[in-house]
């Protein structure tokens, strides 16, 4: 009875204790990589983009680099910012990788930077886009290979002005961080450029239903502007359009409206609609036409920013790695190759980084038009070397507080 | 008769006690961090089980007050630079506020009501973590909390301190509700439980005994709480959803509720099962569902349960509630 | 003017949605008071099933039924062999359906992928109505009529046909009823096929409308006892009207005072209980 007890309960002890243990790998082993990223819940679909694009990144570099093998360790951070941090533990503390790349939710990628920069672990941030996190609230021993959610946004906001002629524009988007940092960024250089926005909606992050918020954009404005993630994207143009808007206002918006993530699913409603991004899977290089093809062929889905995003940090990494002739031990020197790698000819062009560990790469202008009976992000306009602060100095750029929902005020509204 | 199974009991106890407090030296620091977790977690398990097991109302907003607790310290940490000293009574006291307040309206129901009361109730402190951004920073958390100085001479930055914190926290909180509840007052609840209207007859204000339960129970949902902010370094709303307030009755299921070790219990298996099981597969969603299921089904009264049960020898009854039949169920 | 007849419109509409997903739960929270978390997973694989089906077939009433039978199916299923056992035991009750729901949300995982999709809807279903400068998208006034049938039919059968009779029976006092010579068993499956087949019915006409993707399970759950609390559990009536009431002040709520959303959908809700525990309509 209570023998048989103690029996098991110190079984199941030593069964656990056993589960961790790892061998020690000598120092010349495979170079270990962790990539979190949400394999479960709401955002699998996203997780599975992106360690798709890492994973076919190293294959085809045959998951080697110089001479060393690469291991590559997918870890889920189920969404949630706790469970992101139990991951990253492990992988530092147990799995001891020598990089960790991946993440896409703002809350995951600010609970995981203190924690960063605590563990002195190089860090490749491949998606998340929290304008901060190479802003106000850097972290040392990371860099991205992503972008911010304001950098597209800035030279959009010129072009919605100079060249598509819009004075006065609405703004819909989700209320949360995400959506005010792109709303900031399109508002600032729209105003500067001698826009007007007129109004401000913010339907909360999950809404379904948009009709409170599309009754009450107003009639008279030029365009509206709207930042939709996800399933909101899937379902916003049909209710615009359904709404009878979008014979009436041309709709613009954020990249993520209109991504090659919901294209597939929407339909007709989606032509027209113009919307900046660092990445097009319509841009016409050599590169990307190939990594389209290889990347359908391989997971019968065109890819989009997630994907191309992750397929790139794997390579950022993978240079880095070789800058260092293999030894990613070295915690220091390692890092300092992440941020000093450049390439030229990733599937969506040219990229470097600024001081401050944010791509510097081309905006691409896109379209939604029909093609072969798909719809695709046709590229209308290239914006080059486009920086996280656009035309301004960062330490100006920097002294203003982050963008959010009142900032930049609606001075029009 | 009694004296080799209350040793056996003691002897089981006094093992885990020193595996508790000997083991983490030995422990690679990923299994030493879960088991952090599964301390705090337990805490927030043993808090649910004053309602759920012994006064035998099921909450589905309990995850507000762990909520309450660890934005608070997040906002008086973060923004304040308030220390150890000012967050723990500030968490606590505010967790204990809120359930005050919450209790008035909830407790007017029993049963299936209490449960949608206090879903809403939860949904509404879930909604304003969400939705109150210049507080909580909305959803993208609140984060870069730093440990507490406590000014000891080990830094609580490192995991093995802060283990034993976490644990001091564990015991602390376990003494103090193992008397709660060993006292006349903890025994009022579980008549109550068995009986609201024989209670009622005896002369017992029964309102009120739910009432001060439900407050302890919030305000040692908050204490763990705290514990969890400072543990994790950040807090987002995703601590205090719908889905954590199910996770934690399951918890208390699990283990063996109105005994507050199973609770404890529970909550270290569940802790473990999602973050052991996630590492070998991707498909923890369906074990972890499965095992919603196959508690009730299997371990109605919960492992501590099922061992008492075979321990006395009794044949299992497949009757899920803890002790009552259906006549003697409150409410719905 | 214009905002306050296209917001009272939307709310009606979202109503309209509410109230087929609350319908189902109405009758199984809230005939049988089997607190049921799954019924918002009913919801999400009707949709995927629904969606598969008009995929193969191109048929929208097809993929409707399709999706109601198959999730009928499982629902009976859920019922018989775990719930049956659970009456009276809420918390057993909560944990065996949070159980499915998780299993239920990784299955669809697996079987449709996490990436989000809308079904078609047939062409005369798009587009807008338009009087003046009004637009009335046609697929809201769908939604609109579909769950005002759907309210008629479950009036009809509940109160005027000898089934809905021994329905009523059967939750009300199970004992009586089997004394009498009812089914209790039978009426009772039916009854809890009956509201998953309802729920899975809303899945796809709003799988039309929000689409379908992983995650709507949860996010509608809360809303769909909302409407059973507020509206009053065992009323159908209390359900409609909830529903209705819930549609308008989630919209009037969103356009008015948008950053309180959550708030002002929980704390009527909450508000409604504190001063009647049993909602609006309810009875004990």
């Amino acid at each position: 009875m209570s023998t048989k007890r103690i029996a098991a309960i110190c079984g199941v002890l030593v069964l656990a204790l056993t589960v961790d243990v790892v061998p020690a790998w000598p120092q010349k082993g495979p170079i270990k990589l962790g990539f979190l990223t949400q394999m479960t819940g709401g955002g699998a679909a996203v997780g599975k983009d992106m360690s798709n694009g890492f994973m076919m990144s190293l294959e085809e570099i045959s998951n080697q680099i110089v001479g060393r093998k690469v291991e590559v360790i997918i870890e889920d951070t189920q969404g949630d910012p706790a469970q992101a941090l139990t991951r990253l533990r492990k992988l530092v503390e147990s799995d001891k990788v020598n990089a960790v790349a991946g993440i896409f939710l703002a809350n995951e990628g600010y609970a995981l930077a203190p924690k960063v920069d605590e563990y002195r672990i190089p860090t490749v941030w491949a998606v998340v886009s929290a304008d901060d996190l190479t802003q106000r609230k850097p972290t040392k021993y990371a860099v991205r290979t992503g972008w911010t959610s304001s950098q597209p946004n800035h030279p959009f906001g010129e072009y919605a002005a100079k060249t598509l002629g819009y004075k006065r524009v609405a703004t819909i988007a989700m209320d949360y961080a995400f959506g005010w940092e792109q709303v900031g960024g399109f508002q600032r250089t729209f105003e500067e450029a001698g826009g007007q926005i007129v109004q401000k909606l913010w339907p909360p992050l999950g809404t379904t239903d948009f009709g409170p918020f599309l009754a009450q954009i107003k009639r008279d404005a030029d365009a509206v502007f709207a930042v939709m993630v996800a399933a909101s994207s899937l379902r916003f143009p049909k209710q615009y359009q359904d709404a009878g808007l979008k014979a009436r206002l041309p709709l613009i918006g954020g990249g993520t409206s209109f991504d090659e993530f919901v294209l597939p699913a929407l339909g007709d409603e989606a032509i027209g609609a113009i919307s900046p991004l660092i990445y097009s899977a319509a841009i016409d290089t050599p590169v990307n036409q190939r990594f389209v093809k290889e990347f359908r062929k391989k997971y019968g889905k065109v890819p989009g920013y997630y994907a191309e995003a992750s397929y790139t940090a794997a390579r950022w990494i993978a240079e880095a790695a070789k800058a260092v002739g293999g030894n990613v031990e070295d915690k220091e020197k390692f890092l300092a190759a992440l941020k000093k790698v450049e390439i030229s000819d990733a599937p969506r062009g040219p990229i470097k980084l600024d001081t401050y560990g944010n791509p510097i790469q081309n905006i691409y202008v896109r379209k939604v038009e029909k093609r072969d009976g798909e719809l695709w992000n046709t590229v209308i306009q290239t914006f080059t070397g486009v920086s996280q602060f656009w035309k301004y100095k960062p330490e100006e750029f920097l002294k203003q507080p982050v963008y959010d929902r009142n900032y930049p005020a609606c001075k029009y509204c | 008769m009694g004296l080799t199974r209350f040793s056996g009991q003691q002897v089981v106890a006094a093992i885990i006690f020193f595996l508790l407090l000997a083991s983490p030296p030995f422990l690679s620091s990923f299994l030493l961090t879960l088991l952090t977790q599964a301390l705090i977690y337990g805490i927030l398990a043993m808090s649910l089980d004053i309602i759920l097991g012994y006064t035998g109302l099921a909450s589905l907003g309990h995850a507000a007050y762990f909520g309450i607790g660890a934005y608070s310290v997040g906002i008086l940490a973060t923004r304040y630079g308030a220390a150890f000293g000012i967050t723990l009574p500030a968490g606590v006291l505010l967790a204990v506020l809120v359930a005050a307040i919450f209790g008035t309206v909830a407790l007017r129901a029993t049963g299936v009501y209490f449960l949608m009361i206090t879903l809403a109730l939860g949904m509404i402190v879930w909604g304003l973590a969400h939705r109150w951004v210049t507080m909580t920073q909305g959803d993208n958390g609140i984060s870069a909390i730093p440990r507490p100085d406590l000014g000891l001479p080990w830094s609580l930055s490192l995991s093995i301190p802060f283990y034993y914190f976490a644990l001091a926290g564990f015991l602390i909180a376990f003494w103090i509700l193992r008397v709660i509840v060993r006292s006349p007052f903890g025994q009022t609840l579980v008549g109550i439980r068995e009986s609201e209207s024989r209670m009622r007859t005896l002369g017992y204000h029964v309102w009120l005994h739910k009432y001060i339960g439900f407050v302890i129970a919030g305000g040692f949902g908050g204490f763990a709480g705290v514990l969890w902010a400072y543990y994790n370094g950040f807090v987002s709303p995703v601590d205090l959803q719908l889905a954590t307030s199910v996770e934690v009755l399951l918890m208390v299921a699990l283990g063996g509720r109105g005994s507050l070790i199973g609770p404890a219990l529970g909550a270290g298996i569940i802790v473990l099962l999602k973050n052991l099981v996630s590492v070998y597969t991707h498909r923890w969603l369906l074990i972890l569902g499965a095992v919603y299921i196959l508690t009730i089904v299997y371990a109605p009264e919960g492992i501590l349960g099922a061992i008492k049960r075979r321990t006395k020898e009794v044949k299992p009854r497949a009757v899920g509630v803890h002790g009552l039949t259906e006549g003697e169920i409150e409410g719905g | 003017m214009e905002f306050w007849v296209t917001q009272a419109f939307n709310g009606i509409s979202y109503g309209a949605l509410l109230f087929l997903l609350a319908g189902g739960l109405s009758l199984i929270f809230g005939m049988m008071r089997i607190v049921n978390m799954t019924h918002g997973s009913y919801y999400l694989l009707g949709g995927y099933v629904g969606l598969t089906v008009i995929r193969q077939t191109g048929y929208f009433p097809l993929a409707i039924l399709a999706g109601a039978l198959a999730i009928a199916i499982i629902g009976v299923f859920e019922w018989n062999a775990f719930l049956k056992r659970l009456s009276g035991q809420e918390l057993g009750q909560v944990l065996t359906t949070m159980g499915f729901a998780l299993i239920f949300q990784d299955l669809a995982l697996i079987i449709w992928g996490g990436d989000p999709y809308t079904i078609p809807a047939p062409a005369m279903l798009s587009g807008a109505h338009r009087i003046g400068d009004l637009y009335f998208p046609i697929y809201r006034i769908f939604i609109i009529v579909v769950a005002a049938v759907v309210a008629l039919i479950l009036w009809l059968v509940l109160e005027k046909t000898r089934v809905g009779a021994m329905m009523r029976a059967t939750v009300d006092d199970p004992e009586m009823a089997r004394g009498v010579g009812i089914n209790v068993h039978l009426i009772s499956m039916v009854v809890f096929a009956l509201g998953a087949f309802l729920a899975a019915v809303a899945g796809v006409v709003a799988g039309g409308f929000v689409g379908v993707y992983p995650g709507a399970d949860f996010e509608i759950l809360p809303y769909a006892f909302v409407v059973v609390i507020v509206g009053g559990m065992g009323s159908l009536k209390g359900a409609l009207i909830g529903s209705l009431m819930v549609g308008l002040l989630d919209n009037f709520g969103k356009a008015l005072f948008p950053e309180l959303s959550y708030f002002t959908l929980f704390a009527p809700m909450a508000a409604i209980l504190a001063v009647r525990p049993t909602g609006l309509y309810g009875r004990a």
